[in-house]
């Protein structure tokens, strides 16, 4: 281990716990019970859980009936594709994978070489279709690009389409309101904000009759059947209160200034949030940047964390058509704890690899 | 366990956090905070070793290859996983039994859109298998059975080694819902018996949340996936692991496997307790499933003449249940007792008594104190009405 301290510049990922956060879970591990039972001891629990259904639907714009808690944004994202059939699930090129694993390759839209989801031949390709589900992330999460939910919902909506927004990397970055979206489903996660892993919600328009992935009890009005993970509910209500803190834009906004004179970033032309971006090398491959930033204690990411050792999020640059650089892209993202002097060391390790690639070569 | 001045004995329904796994969690909540599936930095090596530990720890109580567990967010899904996973790798007969948990019923039922062909088999009066009823169920395309070690509400223990014998030799999977057994009596053979096994955190002293499933490689390979993304937990599960409650539920299984003799003898001397109590007050009572092969912190009785949700409403001071906590809200009694045959006057009069790790004589002599007091109270209003 180098003597040096970690910088830690990986947010988008997964965010440490806000000390609130940590405070909330730590009281939240000693309560008894389980929510479900109708005992004093279970009821209690059951109360502290709506009061976050409470919250979490005044962040987002939602009624209390509309929040289910779920195990992450994946099942969030599983739950809401799978109300239609696979044939009639559309979504943009850029999604997730958890969102791009239920959509079959020939119904994804495309996007523009800018990054974002291309309106006009999204609209071309949803009128000809059967109607089912659009869904379409508000923010990137390998870009940082935010996509047009509102004009895609109208598009959709206007075809008979039902419209999912996975707003798991926007929550806390930009404002989300259901009902501006226009989005029937929204998928949130709790570890991008600072809560817990294991813990994210969907939102369901009021009335939908929603078929449960699973079965089981009676838990959340029976569409998610299963424990409830208290801990975690309890911390997603604890970030959620910190959530204008979270978001810092402000001073993200500085620190990605300070990246931008000094880096080529994708999607520049994008209407992009501050905390995420990614950026380019020429010549040089994001393994060989990742290893030698390491080494000097940066922690960065070469696309989204999904699954262990492969490195994915390459899809998102493929679909720009930067199929042939795109290996040569990293991503940073910041939180608010990110300092200037962290980015500056950033900089300045990340110079000095392209300096000693360039003499190499 | 007493919490302000309420006795908590609803442990069936979910445990307190032991101490030890609190502190084990804590670490996670602080500064090891990264992603487990983050390869490019220590911080997700970090949490990635966390997630492996509390894998092996689990892994090790039940006495099989970390390699073959897989990380879920509960028993309710891990059964969903098992049994709709079967169902779709292959269309037939799905088995299982009228007294399991709802989400395994429910899974079965929910077997009929994948092809397969559901059936729901009774159980003796004791809560018992009919093993002659299975092997005559069991017909060539037959593709799984799901059978539970121990029964959420009645807590009997179900023979799964006798089972699998019935099962293994037909090239049939067996699947198995321990989450009430693991941690409770010794489930070192259950991997050899059944294929798949489902498993719960909170169900042993560990986190809410979290829990687990075992399935065997050769079953794996003929599984379909429930749930798609970015491939994590060998693509049967997908979804960031969350390592707090991964290291909290290694840590409660490393506690557990010390202490299954200890709690089994604390377990019947308390059965033993109660049953001696309710003797003494004279109220007639029957007991729900079978009296010997049971978990014996299970205490599940009728008292004839009472109706559960008055007698627990007058229990101000007792956190029992009449049943499976995820069904409370719902009317009626429960499916479980009426499986076994309990007339609806006595289903409707049952009470769930859970002890566990935390529960001493004091609060047991304290419970059946409070029990007496209910039960005359509630006696004199069904009298005045």
């Amino acid at each position: 281990m180098p003597s040096k301290q970690l910088i830690y510049l990986d947010y988008a990922a997964t965010a440490p716990l806000r000390p609130p956060v940590k405070a909330a879970m730590a009281e939240a591990l000693d309560y008894v019970g389980n929510p479900s039972s109708v005992h004093r001891a279970g009821r209690a629990v059951r109360d502290k859980i709506n009061a976050v259904r409470g919250a979490l639907a005044d962040t987002v714009g939602a009624m209390p009936g509309e929040v289910i808690f779920t195990s992450g944004g994946t099942e969030s994202n599983a739950i809401a594709l799978t109300q239609v059939s696979k044939d009639r699930r559309y979504a943009s090129a850029i999604e997730h994978e958890a969102v791009l694993g239920w959509v079959d390759e020939v119904n994804r839209l495309p996007v523009t070489s800018a990054g974002f989801v291309d309106v006009d031949a999204a609209d071309v390709i949803l009128s000809n279709a059967a109607p089912g589900l659009v869904s379409l992330m508000l923010v990137n999460n390998a870009t940082g690009a935010i996509q047009p939910v509102a004009d895609i919902a109208a598009i959709a909506h206007k075809h008979g389409h039902l419209v999912h927004c996975d707003a798991v990397q926007a929550l806390g970055k930009v404002d989300i309101d259901k009902a501006s979206l226009g989005a029937d489903f929204l998928s949130l996660s709790a570890h991008k904000i600072g809560g817990p892993k294991g813990m994210g919600a969907l939102i369901v328009k009021d009335g939908f009759a929603l078929q449960s992935l699973t079965q089981g009890g009676g838990q959340e009005r029976r569409r998610r059947p299963g424990t409830e993970n208290v801990l975690g509910i309890i911390g997603f209500g604890a970030a959620l209160e910190g959530l204008q803190d979270f978001a810092a834009t402000k001073s993200m906004k500085a620190l990605a200034q300070q990246v931008a004179e000094r880096a080529a970033i994708a999607a520049s032309a994008a209407p992009r949030v501050p905390h995420i971006m990614s950026l380019h090398m020429p010549g040089v491959k994001n393994q060989l940047q990742l290893m030698r930033l390491d080494l000097e204690g940066l922690c960065v990411s070469a696309g989204s964390a999904c699954s262990s050792g492969k490195v994915a999020g390459n899809h998102v640059l493929e679909a720009m058509g930067l199929a042939d650089v795109a290996d040569e892209f990293i991503r940073i993202s910041f939180g608010p704890e990110t300092t200037r002097a962290e980015v500056d060391t950033f900089l300045t390790a990340w110079d000095a690899i392209r300096t000693s690639q360039q003499k190499a070569a | 366990m007493r919490v302000g001045n309420a006795i908590y004995m609803d442990y069936q329904s979910t445990t307190p956090l032991d101490p030890e796994v609190r502190a084990a969690m804590l670490p996670y909540m602080e500064d090891r905070f990264g992603n487990p599936h983050s390869s490019s930095h220590r911080f997700g090596w970090e949490a990635e070793a966390a997630v492996d530990v509390g894998r092996g720890r689990v892994a090790q109580l039940l006495d099989v290859d970390p390699a073959n567990l897989y990380f879920t967010a509960g028993a309710t899904e891990s059964n969903n996983i098992a049994i709709k996973g079967l169902a779709l790798g292959r269309r037939g007969r799905m088995i299982t039994l009228a007294t399991e948990h709802s989400c395994v019923l429910e899974s079965t039922r929910a077997s009929k859109q994948f092809g397969s062909e559901p059936l729901i088999l009774p159980v003796e009066q004791d809560g018992l298998i009919n093993l002659g009823q299975l092997e005559d169920a069991l017909t060539e395309d037959t593709v799984a059975v799901s059978v539970m070690a121990v029964n959420n509400e009645i807590g009997v223990i179900q023979p799964i080694k006798q089972i699998a014998a019935l099962t293994k030799s037909r090239g049939i999977w067996l699947h198995c819902d321990a989450a009430q057994a693991y941690g409770k009596i010794h489930v070192t053979d259950l991997a050899k018996h059944a294929d798949l096994i489902s498993l719960s955190g909170h169900k042993i002293y560990g986190p809410k949340g979290i829990g687990a499933l075992y399935v065997a490689p050769e079953a794996k390979r003929q599984m379909g996936v429930l749930m798609s993304g970015g491939g994590q937990e060998g693509m049967l599960r997908s979804g960031t692991l969350a390592p707090a409650l991964c290291a909290g539920f290694g840590q409660a299984a490393l506690l557990a496997e010390g202490q299954v003799e200890a709690e089994m003898a604390r377990a019947q001397r308390h059965f033993d307790q109660l049953m001696a109590g309710f003797e003494a007050m004279g109220v007639p009572y029957q007991l729900n499933g079978h009296a010997d092969t049971r978990l014996k912190s299970n205490l599940n009785l009728s008292i004839e003449g009472h109706d559960s949700a008055r007698l627990m409403a007058n229990l101000r001071r007792l956190a029992v249940s009449s049943g499976a906590a995820c069904a409370s809200a719902k009317e009626g009694p429960s499916y479980v007792l009426e499986a076994l045959g309990v007339p609806a006057a006595l289903a409707e009069a049952s009470l769930r008594i859970g002890t566990g790790r935390f529960t001493d004589d004091a609060q047991v002599d304290d419970a059946l104190g409070y029990l007496e007091d209910a039960l005359t109270k509630s006696r004199r209003k069904s009298w005045s009405k």
